[in-house]
């Protein structure tokens, strides 16, 4: 099931980068950092409708591999894609983004990873879509779409840069 | 999600031990896993938890501070817990006693062993041993495939590739496993490979590796886009095989004259300790071609994605 097309999809971002430019703080650093792959090409995107808009950040892609609680379990097809945050995180106000939320270990993870790289002065969590089942008391303070899913559905985010075409699909697992 | 799932897992190996066993997209899986574990040491925290709670052992049975040292720091900044095996074993009765501490130190729940040993083979003897991961850090005049390792990753970091360099490699190729892994490695990986020194050290035998042999340096040093100078023995020095020092700075020794013949971005590898004023003049060991210092930077670099590589595969469920 099709829940946004590309046009749908760029409505929400840009929902989302209202809202993200009303909540930052003024005269605060702000950088923009999204875990790889698609929640990187989100932000990336993220950056350019908040520039439009005024908003000065810096933009930086995680890699949260290294920290993940199931490393051990997910064998050898880990692929590691390295950190690339050229500015110094400490001060900043930062937006982490993510394409779904789902269990929350990705953002503990990314969170981890992230004041590891220094102290900022807050970390703020966008995600496109927002689809329950939470293992961990986290939560989205920018959520594009909220999704009511049961535990045999998959939410699958593509993005032009990935998967060739944009769209957010429901689908049930085998 | 930063997991890509492929239809096959490039890395399926426990140990490391040489590099004929490793095909070309394995070696180039290292290199790029090692790319991303370079960023780790420019950060103000410089660790990852991602062996946290992993033992890993360095076994040197012949002295080699900075190789230990590489391999010591690369276990803490992955956060793993390192012990040092502190012993120097008798030459008598190698192959049995070290399988004994081996078996020992593996008691005691160790994931990974590092071993560095005078005897070719024992870090094979040593995989077929134990249960737990072995990496080899240099057997005998077998092979240093993480030297290697770290040499392609340098050679590709300022050439842009691999496929199609000319690189030579100078000095006592016969005796040094540094020469025989970075030769398979870059073969496999595509580049031509020219094997210089005097017809002691480097024999006809090795064209049937795939190599070209030459004994005259200055016929040939305008070629290379790489050279990488051995290191001169001492122990060597004193038998039968080596001329005496004087005359191998001579044929031998890259100095400023000698650079000056050569392409002007021709990158100088040295694998170290430097012998300066023999295999590699001073101003070329410090010079603006010269990769020596950028090799140990990314030989951290490279141990850290072979520790780890090797501990996915161990614990990791394979799809």
């Amino acid at each position: 099931m099709i829940l946004q097309d590309e046009a749908g999809l760029r409505r929400t971002l840009e929902t989302m980068a209202d809202e993200i430019a009303r909540a930052a703080p003024p005269g605060a650093p702000v950088g923009i950092v999204g875990i790889r792959r698609r929640g990187e090409v989100l932000a990336r995107r993220l950056r350019a409708m908040l520039e439009a808009r005024g908003v000065a950040l810096h933009h930086g892609a995680l890699d949260i591999t290294l920290y993940r609680d199931d490393l051990s379990t997910i064998g050898p097809n880990a692929m590691l894609r390295g950190t690339e945050i050229a500015f110094d995180v400490r001060d900043h106000w930062i937006v982490l983004v993510d394409d779904v939320l789902y269990t929350g270990r990705s953002v503990r993870a990314a969170l981890d990873a992230l004041v590891d790289l220094g102290r900022p002065r807050a970390i703020r969590l966008a995600v496109l879509v927002d689809r329950g089942w939470r293992e961990l008391p986290i939560h989205a303070d920018f959520v594009g779409l909220k999704v009511e899913t049961t535990a045999h559905q998959i939410i699958k985010v593509k993005v032009h840069e990935v998967d060739g075409e944009d769209g957010i699909e429901c689908v049930e697992s085998e | 999600m930063t997991i890509t799932e492929t239809q096959r897992p490039v890395w399926m190996r426990r140990h490391l031990l040489q590099m004929d066993d490793l095909a070309r997209e394995e070696i180039e899986h290292i290199l790029d896993t090692a790319e991303g574990f370079k960023e780790v040491s420019t950060r103000s925290v410089k660790k990852v938890p991602a062996l946290r709670g992993r033992v890993v052992v360095t076994m040197f049975f012949e002295e080699s501070t900075r190789t230990r040292m590489s391999f010591e720091l690369a276990a803490q900044r992955l956060g793993a817990d390192v012990i040092d095996l502190q012993e120097r074993m008798s030459s008598t009765k190698k192959g049995e006693s070290l399988i004994d501490t081996a078996r020992n130190i593996e008691a005691m729940g160790v994931d990974v062993m590092v071993l560095r040993h005078p005897a070719a083979g024992s870090a094979t003897h040593l995989s077929q041993s134990v249960g737990c991961c072995v990496v080899n850090a240099g057997d005998g005049q077998h092979a240093h495939p993480t030297q290697a390792l770290l040499d392609l990753f340098t050679l590709r970091e300022s050439k842009g590739r691999i496929d199609g360099l000319k690189v030579a490699i100078v000095g006592d190729v016969a005796h040094s496993r540094v020469a025989r892994s970075n030769l398979r490695g870059l073969l496999k990986l595509g580049a031509e490979v020219t094997l210089v020194g005097p017809p002691t050290l480097v024999p006809r035998a090795f064209e049937a590796l795939g190599a070209r042999v030459c004994h005259d340096f200055d016929a040939v040093l305008g070629e290379f886009d790489v050279i990488n100078m051995l290191r001169v023995q001492n122990e060597r020095i004193e038998s039968s095989v080596f001329p005496s020092v004087r005359e191998y700075v001579q044929f031998f020794g890259m100095n400023a004259e000698r650079l000056r013949r050569c392409r002007p971005d021709v990158l100088i590898m040295h694998p170290g300790p430097v012998n300066r004023g023999i295999e590699l003049a001073a101003d070329v060991a410090d010079g603006p071609n010269s990769s020596i210092l950028r090799q140990v930077t990314n030989g951290l670099a490279v141990r850290m994605a072979v520790l780890f590589l090797v501990n996915q595969a161990a614990t990791g469920h394979a799809a």
